[in-house]
């Protein structure tokens, strides 16, 4: 008989087998609707696994993909781990997208790298303001900050529309919402010969990097799991609460700048109405797949990115809709989220009953 | 300003209005049972995507109508399957189930982008729409706005007025008295957030039959966001939640009364306006906090195992 059980402590095991069970069960059922769809799914795990990662030009694409989902993920990690929900990379990503192309189109071709850092800085200065307002907002008036964040993506996204159509809007463009092509020389420098794989990759997981270190082995990194694990203990401790939500709210903001100008200067090369296949909200996906913890971060937006990857080919190679990468990303939410009843209970098999009240009560949804 | 715009901007507050309203109506009985579902907005897309596919593919409005409120209850219970017995985070579970909804809403229904169909038709209420101004303002409107007429008075009726509500209510404000007294906790979290669906699916029907008789991806824009937001502006409250529903209707339409005027604004700038509008409602109503800590549902997004007591 089927048999479940609380545990007494959560599973260290389970935390890292949940997203693997999770990934498998998505495969599974995505097997399953690949033969609804009359694709057979050796075909299509051919155009989801293997193409991906053939050619070094199909690489590149992935590192592209890849790139603004772990800047987003390590800021947003950082939040959930404070338990704030923080929903609003995407509006922080567009913002920063927008002011950077702003600085961006002025700079004519005799700019240097001093012209390039400080475009960098301006996308990363807008994200972290576009993510100061909710800030102030939850700290001054108690507002709900998912509610606000979601808000404020849309707000973002409007002044992206408008943007694109009026202010930034190329001269020569014929009308088009696009603003005009950037000089090369602000553009940030390739990593590979040909494909548009930039530095922002190398420098994402440099970033994803030190913040697990900062948050596994300092001070500030311990403040914020014990401010997300207990508000009381860390209040107990004298850990200041303004200090943890700003500090962690600023950090994700400027990281989903920094992601959003680093697509305009880079693979893009222009302001364009869709900077952003929705990379902030799957962020939320490859946060949680990798664990809330930037190490497993750096794997999962790869893994995301090879998803992202994997859709495109399908519309051109099996003739998929795109819309198919936002019905994975959501199955696999939901499994990895189903499997993470896996780290506080345990399931067997067994036909004795046991007498099912754990000792203590274990913390469930410590995540 | 002469009686004939404003009679239209009313018109226009209604339609927009409704929408959320009936949104709000199932998260708010959804609350007060102690459950906060965060996939509304995904459910109202699954809504208006059934409800569109079934009264293009059958040409029947109504099996349109159910199909949109059975998708809206399946995403639920799978929302309930997660968060209620596999004791999920409320808050997690919730946005995954907007992701879900929206992959799942535009995959499914990309064949249908670019259809139309011929939407429900405003029925006349003999003699009543014939009084002057109200009578073309409440009388002389499509069935589903009617529904939402009467589902407000109900819901409201049922949550204060008979035992069900005092169990929804018992459950979302002390699950372990309510437990002790023998109800079975989640099974009526279950009922409040499968009705929340429900109300959702139906408004989204009202999105693709009615208010634009179409399907596009994506199509509530936020809608079940700023519906959440109306929950907490009516503070739980059914009387004040319809108005405000009509309020954010008026905020939402503003741009058009704008334009209307020939105000040379940016149409990008005025769509800002009701998600602008909705942060502004959140700061307002956050400033008496003592009110809201004492109108929020004491469980809500708390967790109950009934297997721990």
């Amino acid at each position: 008989m089927l048999n479940i059980q609380p545990r007494i402590e959560s599973s260290k095991a389970m935390v890292w087998c949940s997203p693997l069970i999770a990934i498998i069960l998505t495969m599974l059922v995505s097997s399953l609707m690949f033969i609804l769809l009359d694709v057979r799914p050796q075909q299509a795990f051919e155009v989801f696994v293997i193409m991906p990662l053939s050619d070094s030009y199909n690489l590149g694409e992935l590192m592209v993909k890849a790139a603004p989902l772990m800047l987003c993920a390590t800021g947003l990690a950082i939040c959930f781990r404070a338990n704030i929900w923080n929903i609003g990379a995407e509006g922080q990503l567009l913002i920063g997208a927008v002011v950077s192309s702003y600085f961006a189109v002025q700079a004519g071709e005799d700019a240097g790298i001093s012209s390039i850092m400080l475009i960098l800085l301006s996308g990363m200065l807008a994200g972290a303001f576009w993510a100061a307002i909710p800030t102030a907002l939850e700290r001054f008036f108690k507002t709900n900050i998912i509610l606000s964040t979601i808000m404020l993506n849309y707000i973002g996204l409007y002044t992206l529309l408008w943007a694109v159509h009026g202010p930034l809007a190329d001269p020569q463009g014929y009308g088009f919402p696009e603003s005009a092509m950037f000089a090369e020389a602000v553009m940030l420098p390739l990593i590979q010969e040909e494909g548009r794989a930039s530095v922002s990759i190398l420098i994402a997981i440099f970033i994803a990097l030190i913040t697990g270190l900062v948050l596994f082995k300092t001070l500030p990194g311990f403040i914020v799991r014990v401010y997300g694990e207990e508000q009381a203990a860390a209040r107990y401790a004298g850990f200041s609460s303004n200090k943890v939500v700003w500090g962690v709210m600023l950090f994700a903001g400027a990281l989903a700048g920094f992601a959003g100008s680093a697509e305009v200067m880079g693979p893009i090369g222009q302001l364009i109405p869709s900077v952003s296949p929705g990379y902030g909200y799957a962020a939320i996906i490859v946060a949680y797949l990798g664990r809330l913890n930037p190490f497993g971060i750096i794997i999962s937006s790869l893994f995301m990115g090879c998803l992202y990857m994997g859709s495109d080919l399908a519309q051109i190679e099996l003739g998929l809709p795109t819309a198919i990468t936002g019905l994975f990303q959501g199955v696999l939410l939901f499994f990895m989220l189903a499997c993470d009843f896996l780290i506080n209970y345990k399931i067997s098999f067994t036909s004795k009953k046991v007498f099912s009240k754990p000792l203590k009560a274990t913390l469930i949804n410590n995540i | 300003m002469d009686i004939e715009l404003i009679q239209q901007i009313l018109i226009a507050a209604l339609k927009t209005g409704t929408p959320l309203l009936l949104i709000a109506l199932g998260e708010l009985v959804t609350e007060k049972s102690g459950v906060l579902n965060l996939g509304q907005e995904g459910m109202v897309l699954m809504g208006a995507m059934a409800g569109f596919a079934g009264a293009y593919y059958t040409g029947n409005l109504f099996l349109g109508l159910t199909l949109a409120m059975v998708a809206g209850m399946m995403m639920a219970l799978l929302f309930g399957v997660l968060a209620l017995s596999l004791n999920t985070s409320q808050v997690a579970t919730g946005l995954a189930l907007t992701i879900f909804s929206i992959g799942l809403s535009s995959f499914l229904g990309s064949s249908l982008v670019g259809s139309t169909i011929p939407g429900f038709n405003s029925i006349a209420i003999p003699l009543l729409s014939d009084i002057p101004f109200i009578g073309a303002l409440l009388f002389n409107q499509d069935i589903l706005i009617y529904f939402s007429f009467v589902i407000t008075a109900c819901t409201w009726w049922v949550l204060h007025k008979t035992r069900v509500g005092l169990t929804i209510r018992s459950v979302g404000e002390n699950p372990h008295s309510a437990n002790a007294l023998g109800i079975k906790v989640i099974k009526i979290r279950y009922l409040a957030t499968i009705f929340g669906g429900a109300m959702a699916g139906m408004a989204g029907a009202y999105l693709s039959l009615s208010y634009t008789p179409m399907w596009m991806e994506n199509m509530s824009a936020g809608r079940g966001w700023i519906a959440l937001a109306l929950v907490v502006f009516a503070s739980w409250r059914v009387g004040y939640l319809m108005l405000g529903a009509y309020l954010f209707g008026i905020a939402s339409i503003l741009h058009l009364v704008m334009q209307g005027f020939g105000f040379d604004i940016s149409p990008n700038l005025l769509a800002m306006m009701p998600y602008l509008a909705t942060l502004i409602v959140m700061v307002l109503i956050s400033s008496d906090s003592l009110k809201q800590k004492l109108s929020t549902p004491m469980s809500l997004s708390k967790p109950f195992d009934p297997k721990l007591h």
